[in-house]
């Protein structure tokens, strides 16, 4: 039984548990009177009949691709053994193919396929596999029933009319909630997790030294192990200073901008102006950043291009300007929306004391809600900064690849989430330093962005205490 | 009054400040209003003909044998025959002009590589066609349609354009005979990705996001508004668990999308054996980038119900999870649904992570289920966007039309709710 | 512009109520009805610093000030008393045209200050409130030192020619607020670190740091404990000998210590103005005397 009909036929017994523990409750209230009221009897049996199978369903489903795999492997004759880990990956994934044409054809028509040109040991192993995968289904949906039904029959012995059943229904949802709430956690302990996890294996392959401070990239592995000059390099340095480059063009368009929107926004504009007016501005985060690569890469960069030739500078067609402009355009929003929220907390009754001491609207501003919005805007502007480092759509479109190192904005230049995507769309081993280089990027595209965050986080919550 | 005449005498510069200030700041409005205008205008000029698309008729005689059948064909004689010889017997004949080699190949260019498919599928529904001679309908090649829309100039020197003079002529003919047409571009919406851009629709790609937004919906939904719950009405103060909760949630709603990409490469692909380019591994980790956004939303919803609510309803001996879903939960729903989609409209824009788990893969099927390989619409708006071909920016324009009218739709919903249910405690 | 006080013919013998004042608690909602009528006692002065004649301010569709005149005289301590919401507040804001920052503000009547109209469209507010000081009901001092916070104004307007006479505006203006002995060794501290009574004089310090002909004050002392506000009281009564000054308040007692001359308001409007002592012992409005013997307030 597939997935989705075992979990039906787990709702359904789940149902019939439910339905169980009521009538039992409804019974022993007419002797004595219950505790809980009768359908949380029937809750509590239907979810001890659900939960203990869903949690085995669960891991069963996952785990067994693996084990079905290396049981396969491990009854192929001797010499389908000592294989390279790649020529095994690849006979592996040539088996799984065929065994899928072969579900698949004989889902269709009924029919098996007869084998054309597969040669006989992938045969053996996609039959092996095919073979494996229906006793584990059958196993799988035996050991799920069984269990449910193990489960319904042990709580209906526990019902009483003096069992707390409500308590304990709410003590599981509680549970259950919690673990929802901590899926947060997992995740970021996932990502530390897998990052790490391969950029050690990469660091292994590459010293770190190298990483982080050599100035060459390119990513070029061999593809034989007697290729010439198949060794690649790893330096980083362009990719970090092509990553600062695009962030400060993006920074240096979005911060006054942002800055100056938000301080219109919030004491100039008239209500409907305001009302108009700020949520245009927040479409510009809305957008996806897809679309934000596709206009820089189109229409913007072209532009400074021709721009730049007829001003008699030479200008790359993936100029770093155009992506920083667009970026800058696009963190627009993070900057003036924070900005905005905290200079309108700054309180009313600071603006009233520097207009009774006459000072005009614009040195109220600059001398009085500037500094006292500060810590707010600061965080705001740091927020945007890992956007901006993080941003990946528009420098994938509109960047370059070549690893220069310049600070010219006119130039090419190629950034870390460019190379992440690089590397990672390509074909792939999944072992080879190209694909590991990615994370180990990602692990430092992790740790700055985290960092920012954490900064930004903690100086935009001071402030609010400040005004609380 | 020496004093006030100092004050005066500054006066004029300092007002000449204020009003360069408030210009500075009314400027920046502008700007940015004025680059999100030439966005969407740009956008939309671009994309706007792609909704338009030339088609050409020709008289089509099904000769049995130029096809190569026998007198009583069966169904695989039908489908194996050479209908592209048909198309292009019709267009010699039309156009005996075409010599050289270059020319008889531009001039079968002049349809589609789909007329075959579409004359074959005619022929096998209705098999008394053959021996007849019948108008047809078919797609124009690219250049063709480009041309139609004006976006070739034809007083460019020859060597500059895509169309050469010959091929105008042959169009110019066709057009003074009636046999091309524009209409409505259907296939943009039917067809799934293709080589060629007048074959190349949206609709792989944008089943491929619903499966995605339905994997994402159904998992981030739960998920975050429990967690909400659970933040905002069980969990214990100060409590160490529940503050690293609140951290991490705080953090991972600014993490790069692309670091979960690479998450869902390592551990759900990696680990765990999630088909690879499937719509399952994109919802995962759409749903782990939405949650927070969710959760964030939720529990903003959930703490604007006033606490004599929950008071009342406790002092009548309901217990704390019956206050939660009976009370607590209905009551904030609408701020918990406007979160929602808002987070779901993030998710259904997002691009990075789906190119790591293998979302851009070329596929030109239409996704059945949601372990069937597959791309999603922000996805194919970037692959498109690498073809050089005019038709194909024509084509990645009108996508992110399609994609941004979703996204309004949702925002513009999401809005309505908040209006429509705003709660006045 | 001449000033018409024909029209403002202070009735001092008919005041129309039609209420009896043998008061009772029950009575009270009667006396919030009473017909209010002109306004009681001396609202006009010869020569004063400010002539308010029938103003009228509005929010949006709601009057909140009717019809009042009032003058100030020059070097008195106008006191300003009356319940929560009777517009007195409004009223004291209108000096300086502090409602200019409220957009659905509206003011009616001729306003002068030395004889020249606040309102009228040549006048600079900016100017105008470096004439007009005030200072707020909480105590509002800048986020930035003690000293920047005196030196906001004096820097603001040009007023020192260097940092010695910056300091020295600076020492002089906390000197004569009666704080500089507390905080001569933390100038560079900031300012909101200090107490509630010392931000509310570092506020008058940075008032009387730009010199005003005319101090506003707006409940100074409300969020204050007994012994700030006995020092701030102190400090109006000498600040008094130097400028002219307006305070609005809740404490009758504090009217009664720090002014000259007592205007009660009731409603939107202004309904008895004379000598405090007068206003305290023989007030002549029935309202008044409920107001001043507690009846209600």
């Amino acid at each position: 039984m597939n997935v989705t009909s075992l979990l039906l036929v787990l709702v359904s017994i789940a149902l019939l548990g439910y339905f169980g523990g009521y009538r039992k409750a409804r019974a022993l209230s007419s002797s004595a009177k219950t505790h809980s009221r009768p359908q949380y009897h029937g809750y509590l049996v239907a979810l001890w009949a659900l939960l203990p199978a869903l949690a085995v369903l669960m891991a069963w489903t996952m785990s067994q691709e693996a084990i079905i795999t290396r049981l396969v492997m491990s009854e192929l004759p001797a010499t389908a053994q000592h294989q390279s880990a790649a020529e095994r990956s690849l006979f592996i994934n040539q088996f799984k193919n065929l065994a899928q044409a072969k579900k698949s054809a004989v889902d269709e028509s009924g029919v098996s396929l007869p084998n054309e040109e597969d040669d006989p040991l992938t045969n053996q192993a996609a039959n092996r596999y095919l073979h494996w995968q229906e006793r584990s289904q059958v196993a799988r949906t035996l050991a799920v029933i069984t269990l449910a039904a193990l489960a319904i029959w042990l709580t209906l012995r526990r019902l009483r009319a003096s069992f707390q059943a409500r308590n304990r229904v709410e003590k599981i949802i509680q549970f259950i909630m919690m673990l929802s709430a901590s899926i947060a956690i997992l995740t970021t302990v996932g990502i530390v997790f897998s990052v790490l996890f391969e950029a050690l294996q990469f660091f292994r392959h590459v010293p770190i030294t190298e990483f982080l401070f050599g100035t060459h990239w390119n990513p070029q592995t061999a593809i034989r192990a007697d290729q010439v000059g198949g060794s690649g390099s790893f330096g980083a340095i362009p990719l970090f200073t092509g990553t600062l480059l695009i962030s400060l063009i993006a920074l240096s368009v979005a911060v006054p901008l942002g800055l100056f929107s938000a301080i219109y926004l919030a004491e100039y504009a008239s209500p409907r102006v305001r009302a108009i007016a700020k949520p245009v501005m927040e479409m510009l985060a809305g957008i996806p950043t897809v679309v934000y690569g596709f206009f820089a890469a189109l229409t913007v960069a072209p532009l400074i291009r021709q721009t730049a030739e007829s001003l008699g500078l030479s200008a790359s067609s993936e100029s770093t300007l155009a992506a920083g402009l667009v970026m800058g355009i696009m963190i627009i929003p993070f900057v003036s929306s924070l900005s905005d929220d905290v200079i309108s907390a700054v309180p009313q009754i600071l603006r009233d004391g520097s207009y009774a001491m006459g000072a005009t609207k614009s040195e109220t501003i600059k001398q009085v809600i500037i500094p006292a919005a500060l810590p707010g805007i600061v965080g705001g502007v740091l927020l945007a900064a890992s956007r901006a480092i993080g941003e990946t759509m528009i420098v994938v479109m509109a960047a370059g690849l070549a690893a220069n190192l310049t600070a010219n904005p006119l130039d090419s230049v190629t950034t870390v989430t460019t190379q992440i995507v690089t590397l990672l769309t390509g074909d792939q081993e999944f072992d080879s330093p190209k694909t590991l280089a990615a994370f180990a990027l990602g692990l430092g595209l992790f740790v700055v962005t985290l960092g920012l965050n954490i900064i930004s986080l903690y100086v935009v919550r001071k402030y609010r205490e400040q005004y609380e | 009054m020496n004093h006030t005449e100092k004050i005066q005498h500054s006066l004029k510069k300092r007002h000449a400040r204020e009003k360069r200030f408030r210009l500075y700041g009314l400027l920046s409005v502008s700007i940015s209003i004025l680059f999100l205008l030439s966005l969407l205008g740009d956008i939309g000029f671009k994309g706007m003909p792609a909704f338009w698309q030339t088609k050409v008729k020709l008289d089509i005689h099904l000769d049995p044998e130029r096809l190569g059948l026998g007198p009583n064909p069966d169904q695989d004689d039908l489908f194996q025959a050479n209908y592209q010889r048909l198309i292009a017997d019709t267009l010699t004949r039309m156009f005996p002009d075409a010599k050289t080699r270059q020319q008889r190949r531009a001039l079968k260019n002049l349809v589609s590589k789909s007329a075959a498919y579409e004359l074959r599928d005619a022929v096998i529904a209705n098999p008394q066609l053959l021996g007849q001679t019948r108008p047809f309908w078919f797609l124009a090649k690219d250049d063709v349609d480009v041309y139609m829309k004006g976006r070739i100039d034809r007083n460019l020197p020859e060597s500059q354009r895509r169309i050469k003079d010959y091929q105008l002529a042959w169009i110019d003919t066709l057009k003074s005979q009636g046999r091309l047409k524009q209409g409505f571009n259907t296939t943009f919406f039917t067809n799934s990705d293709s080589r060629e851009p007048e074959q190349a629709g949206i609709r792989g790609a944008f089943t491929g996001s619903m499966l995605t937004m339905l994997v994402t919906l159904s998992l981030a939904f739960p998920i975050g508004v429990l967690a909400a719950l659970y933040l905002e009405e069980f969990a214990p103060q100060n409590n160490r668990w529940v503050d690293l909760i609140e951290i991490n949630i705080n953090n991972l709603a600014a993490v790069p999308s692309i670091v979960f990409g690479l998450l869902g490469l390592a551990v759900f692909i990696g680990f765990f054996g999630v088909p690879r380019s499937a719509p399952l591994a994109g919802g995962l980790v759409l749903t782990l980038m939405t949650l927070p956004t969710i959760i964030i939303t939720s529990r903003a919803a959930i703490k604007a119900v006033p606490n004599s609510i929950r008071e009342a309803a406790l002092a009548l001996g309901a217990s704390k999870t019956q206050v939660a879903f009976g009370h607590v939960l209905p009551l904030s729903l609408p701020g918990i649904l406007t979160g929602t989609i808002i987070g779901m409209a993030q998710a259904l824009g997002e691009t990075a992570p789906l190119l790591l788990i293998g979302m851009v893969a070329f596929v030109a099927d239409v996704p059945h289920s949601i372990f069937d390989p597959s791309t999603a619409l922000p996805v194919q708006i970037y692959l498109w966007a690498d073809s050089p071909e005019r038709a194909f920016v024509e084509r990645t324009s009108a996508a992110i039309i399609v994609l941004l009218l979703f996204l309004m739709a949702m925002n513009a919903l999401a809005v309505f709710m908040r209006k429509k249910f705003e709660n006045k405690w | 512009m001449t000033l018409d006080k024909t029209a403002l013919v202070v009735d001092n013998n008919n005041n129309s109520t039609e209420v009896n004042l043998t008061g009772s608690a029950s009575d009270t909602a009667d006396m919030l009805d009473m017909t209010i009528g002109e306004t009681v006692g001396k609202a006009l002065l010869e020569d004063a610093k400010l002539n308010v004649r029938h103003a009228n301010v509005f929010y949006g569709d709601k009057q909140a000030i009717h019809d009042i005149s009032l003058d100030i005289g020059k070097n008195e301590v106008l006191a300003m008393i009356g319940p929560s919401g009777c517009g007195k507040s409004t009223f004291l804001r209108c000096l300086n045209r502090m409602n200019d920052t409220i957009p659905i503000c509206r003011v009616e009547g001729s306003f002068l200050l030395d004889g020249e109209d606040i309102y009228d469209r040549r006048q600079d507010p900016v100017l105008l409130r470096s004439r007009v000081g005030m200072v707020f009901q909480k105590p509002n001092p800048f986020p930035k030192s003690i000293y920047d916070n005196v030196a906001y104004g004096v820097r603001l307007h040009g007023l020192a020619k260097n940092r010695a006479e910056l300091d020295e505006i600076v020492e002089k203006s906390l000197r004569r607020a009666g704080l500089f002995n507390e905080v001569k060794d933390d100038l560079h501290k900031p300012g909101t670190g200090l107490s509630g009574g010392q931000q509310q004089r570092l506020c008058i310090a940075r008032t009387i740091a730009i010199d005003p002909e005319v101090i506003l004050m707006d409940e100074p002392t409300s969020a204050l404990d007994p012994i700030a506000t006995a020092l701030i009281e102190e400090l109006i009564t000498e600040l008094s000998e130097k400028y002219t000054i307006a305070i609005v308040t809740h404490s009758m007692q504090q009217a009664a210590r720090v002014s000259n001359r007592t205007a009660y308001f009731h409603m939107g409007k202004l309904v008895e103005v004379n000598d405090t002592d007068s206003v305290f012992t023989t007030p002549q409005h029935p309202l008044t005397e409920n107001y001043i013997t507690g009846r209600f307030g």
